[in-house]
């Protein structure tokens, strides 16, 4: 008898593509929180190839910190443009404008940790019921047990005591007034996976990723990208460094790697010889692993 | 060093097949310390992971870095010291990537055990070989079985505080087949470990000369899984429909969903369940293309010859055979909720796409999950019980028994109140 297998990748994306028809199906106002990074362009492929040949039927929710790589923005506006969906920015500015968000002070000030409160505003306001992320189990260790379908209560909250069983594929995604879902249909891929995907499918991705000439300071372990938003101390260098960015979030904790990788064949091979887990180099999250649980899950917009 | 070179061939990269397994054990068996030595000498494991664990280890005053704590999730259950829900890991060789689906042991986590076998190909059962086979192996043996895991490894681990003797490893796999013969698991291996020291996990071990089988990672590279899905009764559950609604793709109407089981092919004659009508298919369509064949577990959108009212919950199956239409069905039951059934209660029901309300009609018995004996005087159900029911549906379901498809064969129960997921079933 001839042998009916899917390839682990083919698996994946059939998965996925599952996952992206059943959020269409079971929730009324669903959209996809998209980063421009990596993760939530696959997701954003994935859903075309689900919907093929109609368009994507979610708007896109882009969180704006204000502090964006340039080259993001560019990638996301034309991205949004081609695949002729509605974008809804929720500002981070604006929250902190209108007080419901206060900004960090200090050197490694950010605003990772306050765009939550955008986001939910944004998921409010919208009264969106779902809201597709890119997020990923093997990012960090408190994932491994995020649900396909995470039910959030009425103050978008994780509760992890309170996720409903997902058994076989069968998702639960009915829900009271005022309480939504983050959906992750990557769930089950990994980095590698994730970059596997792009290179087999040439997934056109925001220049930041590949190798390129930037002006840097060392801080924190990493290469920072030298931008408007962070203040250089007199002990700091601004050097000119040849890198790449693994993730891409807020510019002013977003680290880059020394790297020649500026092909998609090359940055697979550099992630395949790794030897750090990709954000290692946001120190955002070393080790703050209970403080830090609830922006974990919020943070990847 | 293998995966290194591997990992580098893309080609190669996208050819692994993707294998499911469940752990299960019990909070001393060295579960973790097994998925730990699994993905370390796999070379799973990124230095900055590797340094914290070592950096804990220390901080614990052990002398050895503990891999058990490779897996460690929140902090609760550290502290708690095990391990609750079911945890998602994964790794990859270059034959295969994993998923492995890491649940407790303990009996008051049935559920858990219930939720992480539900899609895989394979449970890897830990005993301690200075234990042998107890009532914590039969547990997992007969979930495994109720849930139809194709491939069963029953680890013996702890090798090392037996001497790494053959007699012992023996002894437990005669006593394990003598009380497996009552279950339905047709592929049952054994392999004689020790996480702690790696013995037969990854690499071959030199202290058991006389085991003559493959190691756990080579045995778990190389089952056949191609079985494991139905290629014969074909089921396609429409999830929704696709019309683009634009000029270029004016009257376009597909039918988007995953194949449950089967093998469908442009020309085929198909019946839409449950109104009965007939047509043939037309194309199947997918972004890449169309295809001139479909098979689980691909997604895909079926266009059909003749235009029929289909929607989300019709199922396209081929004409000579079909599911049954059943308002009436017993179910093997594992209720995953504090609360449990309120007699004659009604909730959701879930069925591949479908929505149906039901009711519980009657509780045949409770299932004593270390033994199978069925009990029949006390049928009051809460959190981790398995039973047999018999629910009374408001529409047909289209139905195949548990036994002969898994996806079509399983169902859940959603509390109308409180929406929460209460019960896992599986068709009898």
């Amino acid at each position: 008898m001839k042998s009916y297998n899917l390839t682990h990748i083919k698996e994946l994306e059939a998965e996925a593509i599952y996952i992206l028809r059943e959020v269409f199906a079971q929730f009324e106002n669903p959209a996809i929180l998209f980063s421009g990074g990596k993760d939530s362009i696959c997701v954003a492929h994935l859903a075309r190839k689900a919907f093929y040949p109609a368009k994507i039927p979610f708007p896109f929710v882009h969180v704006d910190t204000g502090h964006n790589f340039p080259e993001t923005m560019e990638f996301r506006n034309n991205y949004v443009e081609e695949l002729g969906v509605k974008l809804i920015v929720g500002s981070v500015q604006k929250s902190i404008d209108e007080g419901s968000a206060a900004e960090e002070k200090g050197k490694n000030a950010n605003r990772n940790a306050i765009q939550t409160v955008t986001l939910l505003d944004t998921i409010e306001e919208h009264k969106f019921d779902a809201c597709i992320g890119g997020a990923r189990r093997d990012e960090e260790k408190a994932r491994a047990k995020e649900r396909f379908f995470s039910h959030r209560d009425e103050f978008g909250q994780w509760d992890p005591k309170n996720q409903r069983p997902e058994l076989w594929n069968i998702f639960n995604g009915r829900c009271h007034h005022g309480e939504n879902f983050r959906v992750f249909p990557l769930s089950n891929w990994t980095e590698m996976d994730v970059w596997q995907y792009i290179l087999s499918e040439n997934i056109s991705l925001p220049s930041l990723y590949f190798a390129h000439d930037r002006q840097v300071i060392r801080r924190n372990n990493t290469w920072l990208p030298v931008s408007e938003f962070i203040t250089i101390a007199e002990d700091e260098e601004v050097v000119t460094k040849r890198i790449r960015f693994r993730t891409l979030g807020d510019i002013t904790i977003t680290g880059g790697d020394e790297s020649d990788a500026d092909t998609l064949e090359k940055i697979v091979e550099e992630v395949a010889s790794a030897r750090q887990t990709e954000r290692g180099n946001r120190d955002f999250y070393g080790g703050q692993e209970e403080a830090g649980i609830f922006l974990i899950f919020e943070s990847k917009t | 060093m293998d995966k290194d070179i591997q990992k580098h061939d893309n080609t190669g990269y996208l050819n692994m097949e993707l294998l499911r397994f469940t752990t299960a054990g019990s909070v001393d068996d060295g579960k973790s310390t097994l998925i730990g030595r699994l993905l370390f000498d796999s070379k799973s494991i990124f230095q900055d992971q590797m340094d914290q664990v070592a950096k804990s280890s220390e901080r614990k005053g052990l002398e050895h870095t503990d891999l058990a704590l490779l897996t460690d999730g929140l902090k609760d259950e550290r502290e708690q010291g095990i391990t609750i829900d079911v945890a998602y890991r994964y790794f990859a060789t270059p034959k295969r990537k994993f998923i492995i689906a890491d649940t407790p042991g303990h009996i008051q986590y049935t559920r858990n055990m219930v939720t992480g076998a539900s899609t895989a190909n394979c449970a890897l059962l830990l005993v301690d070989a200075r234990k042998g086979v107890i009532e914590q192996t039969q547990r997992h043996s007969i979930i495994a079985s109720l849930l139809k895991i194709p491939h069963v490894i029953v680890c013996v681990n702890k090798m090392d505080l037996v001497d790494y003797s053959e007699e012992v490893f023996e002894k437990i796999k005669e006593d394990y087949e003598a009380f497996a013969s009552k279950l339905e698991v047709k592929d049952v291996r054994f392999i004689p470990i020790s996480a702690l020291n790696g013995d037969n996990v990854v690499n071959r071990s030199e202290n058991m000369p006389w085991y003559g089988g493959s190691t756990l990672l080579y045995t778990l590279e190389s089952i056949h899984i191609g079985s494991d899905y139905n290629h014969i009764d074909c089921r396609f559950p429409v999830q929704t429909v696709i019309r683009p609604k634009n000029d270029k793709y004016h009257d376009y109407r597909g039918y988007a969903g995953r194949i449950a089981s089967g093998v469908f092919k442009p020309g085929d004659e198909i019946t839409v369940m449950p109104s009965g009508f007939t047509s043939k298919i037309k194309s199947i369509d997918t972004y890449d293309g169309e295809i001139d064949e479909a098979f689980a577990p691909m997604s895909v959108t079926i266009q059909l010859e003749d235009e029929i009212d289909i929607g989300r919950g019709d199922m396209i199956v081929r004409s000579g055979n079909k599911p049954e239409a059943i308002q009436d069905i017993e179910v093997m039951i594992c209720w995953l909720n504090v609360n449990g059934p309120k007699p004659r209660a009604k909730y959701i029901l879930r069925h591949t796409t479908s929505e149906v309300k039901a009711m519980i009609k009657e509780i045949s018995y409770k299932l004593d999950i270390s033994t199978l004996h069925r009990i029949e005087d006390d049928i009051q159900i809460s959190a981790n019980d398995i039973c047999k029911m018999k629910l009374r549906t408001t529409k047909p379901l289209l139905a195949d028994s548990y036994r002969k498809n898994r996806i079509t064969g399983s169902l859940i129960l959603v509390d109308e109140a409180t929406n929460e997921t209460v019960a896992a079933g599986m068709i009898v």
